[in-house]
């Protein structure tokens, strides 16, 4: 059994308003040194596979087709090994 | 002729949207459950806002592959007229039957009230009997209508004359205050390269009436119905 870890962003080039929103609450609670706040989503996905490639390969699949809309999104794979 | 007006979990416009075509326009019309694949007998779809499947995800992301969407998806291609609305449009955006996607508006408000939009081109079965540079006040009711494409398919959008309703001014005004949600270049809807497809964030079905303030909704319908006898 392997778990991919996922992670969803909006893209660099397009603003994120919620990370804005985020940030600008921050530096009203003092935090200045704080420059950017970007918001994603996290996504645990537990996957039969018999290798950590296919594993990987599943996953990306998975993000390309539902979990993400690339369009607009970024997303990362990690996979690890859970037995 | 009959309309079909799809229904999925989630669906909320979906009686606006009947009303509109059935008692308002007088047209035969009749609900397509999510379920079902079979739309022969169907002459225009309409998918109606909503939170499809709680928005789970993202807005229409998982209502794209119900299996009725497979069914829209074959019967756009064939040339059938299909209008999205609101949560309709975002699926429509997520099927890939229209170029792009919706971010949260960028006041991260839900945004409810009259909006007015320029009518941007007739050459749609959407928009034949409205004039280019017609003003429509339709409400509008989102929180994801923040329209964006990249830089490249937006040029294509320009060059093919997709773009089809902008927010603008009560007399038409250019102007970003108007926009109620931060699409880019105020777009408030768009058709496919073949044009019978189009989506639009405002809401027509409930622009159907002067005494609930307003029934410019009407002429897309109307454009609708004439195309479709006249098909």
């Amino acid at each position: 059994m392997y778990k991919a870890l996922v992670n969803v962003t909006l893209r660099k080039s397009i603003l994120d308003p919620k990370g804005k929103a985020a940030r600008e609450a921050l530096h009203n609670l003092g935090h200045k040194s704080i420059n950017d706040v970007r918001i994603g989503k996290y996504i645990e996905i537990n996957i039969d596979a018999s290798s950590e490639s296919e594993a990987k390969d599943i996953a990306n699949e998975a993000c390309s087709k539902l979990l993400a809309n690339e369009v607009m999104e970024d997303f990362t794979v990690n996979i690890i090994k859970t037995d | 002729m009959t309309i079909g007006v799809l229904v999925f979990p989630g669906s909320n416009c979906d009686h606006d949207a009947y009303h509109a075509l059935k008692h308002i326009m007088g047209v035969e019309t009749r609900f397509v459950f999510h379920k079902e694949t079979d739309l022969s007998g169907i002459d225009a779809i309409i998918v109606p806002g909503g939170f499809s499947y709680g928005d789970y995800l993202r807005s229409g992301a998982i209502a794209r592959f119900s299996p009725v969407m497979q069914s829209v998806k074959t019967f756009a291609e064939n040339g059938g007229a299909v209008i999205g609305i609101c949560n309709g449009f975002q699926i429509l955006l997520e099927s890939g039957l229209l170029p792009g996607a919706m971010l949260h508006n960028e006041q991260l408000k839900f945004t409810c009230k009259q909006v007015y939009l320029r009518t941007e081109s007739s050459n749609t079965p959407f928009t034949s009997e409205i004039e280019k540079g017609t003003i429509l006040k339709i409400p509008v009711a989102h929180g994801e209508g923040n329209y964006y494409a990249d830089e490249h398919t937006l040029n294509h959008l320009i060059e093919n004359d997709q773009i089809i309703f902008r927010y603008v001014g009560p007399e038409g005004q250019n102007d970003h205050r108007y926009n109620p949600n931060g699409a880019l270049q105020n777009i408030a809807g768009i058709c496919n390269k073949d044009r019978n497809v189009l989506g639009m964030m405002p809401h027509p079905e409930r622009a159907m009436e002067i005494m609930l303030g307003s029934d410019d909704g009407k002429r897309i319908f109307e454009s609708l119905l004439k195309n479709l006898v006249s098909a």
